[in-house]
């Protein structure tokens, strides 16, 4: 982790936030584009949740992770607290990896 | 409403927690950390971010990845600049405030009054919260092993719970799929944090415009079999 990531992040986040307030972006963008740009969250943040479920830097594993992040699904699925959702994951990977040694 | 919003910031106190552990786990300082969420204040990226560099990921590629989902910020601020006019400070700092959940919280409202409250109880709540949880997680960070504790599965299960609502309808239930498909695909071939940039690729199924309230059947997407 850098100082330069973080200043850039905060940058380029704070300028996407003021888009509105200044007044800019009030053309409406073609239909298509804007129906792609909606996409964005669903198809990286599920691309997050397998990667940090499935891999360890550049190789594919399956370890108690995989537990954790089912027993997420479950809570989600069961409309369970965010935070409980959270918790849950880790205890049950804890447990897991208690139990298996790994 | 003000007794929602402080709770749902209570909530994503929690989620602050495990960025704060997982930001320091990914080698940020506690004032790294923190500078994050005073700064970036918004969720999805930070954690994006913070996911890829743990990984041995580029800044680079943590950076494009975040600055992806931190797009949608701009969606929301446009919605928000019409209901908070205000002078210049006060758009300044709304701006910062405008995230996910004080847009959700604030459009639900019925008057332009509370839609002004909403947002701006909603948006201090979680700004409050989500920093104090990342101070607690950070310097928690420092002290615990986070593989002992489970916490790398913090992160995945968050984003479990922010994916989920965009899953009810189908375009992104396949977006996701796809995403999810290029990332696995990509992630023993190319650098860490490319597969996730990758998986933006999936927003094409948004291409084909939506099936005509008359048509018996949706147009066929150009994505095959992902369809879950």
């Amino acid at each position: 982790m850098t100082w330069t990531l973080v200043f850039v992040l905060a940058a380029g986040g704070y300028a996407f936030k003021l888009v509105g307030y200044l007044g800019l972006g009030q053309r409406p963008m073609p239909a298509t584009v804007e129906r792609c740009l909606a996409l964005i969250p669903a198809a990286l943040i599920s691309a997050l949740v397998v990667k940090d479920t499935f891999s360890t830097g550049q190789m594919l594993v399956v370890d108690a992770r995989v537990a954790g992040v089912a027993a997420a699904v479950v809570a989600v699925s069961r409309r369970a607290p965010f935070a409980m959702v959270i918790v849950l994951a880790a205890a049950v990977t804890a447990a897991v990896r208690a139990v298996s040694g790994g | 409403m003000a007794v929602a919003s402080v709770v749902l910031g209570a909530a994503v106190g929690v989620l602050a927690i495990s960025f704060g552990v997982g930001a320091v786990a990914a080698g940020a300082s506690v004032g790294q950390a923190c500078a994050m969420s005073l700064l970036v204040f918004t969720g999805a990226s930070q954690l994006s971010a913070v996911s890829v560099i743990g990984a041995g990921g580029s800044p680079a590629s943590a950076l494009a990845g975040s600055l992806l989902l931190a797009a949608r910020n701009g969606a929301y601020s446009l919605t928000m600049a019409r209901r908070l006019p205000g002078r210049l400070g006060m758009r300044l700092m709304a701006a910062q405030l405008t995230i996910d959940e004080s847009t959700a919280m604030s459009v639900a409202q019925d008057s332009p009054d509370a839609q002004r409250a909403a947002f701006w109880i909603t948006g201090g709540s979680i700004y409050f919260f989500w920093n104090l949880g990342t101070l607690i997680g950070a310097v928690l960070g420092s002290a615990v092993d986070p593989i002992t504790f489970g916490l790398d599965a913090a992160f995945p299960a968050a984003f479990v719970a922010m994916v989920w609502p965009l899953l009810a309808e189908r375009r992104g239930r396949v977006a996701a799929a796809l995403g999810a498909a290029i990332c696995l695909a990509l992630v023993p071939f190319t650098p860490i944090g490319v597969p996730i940039l990758c998986a933006s690729l999936a927003i094409l199924v948004g291409v084909p415009a939506p099936a005509a309230p008359a048509a018996p059947a949706a147009p066929a997407g150009p994505v095959g079999p992902v369809e879950p």
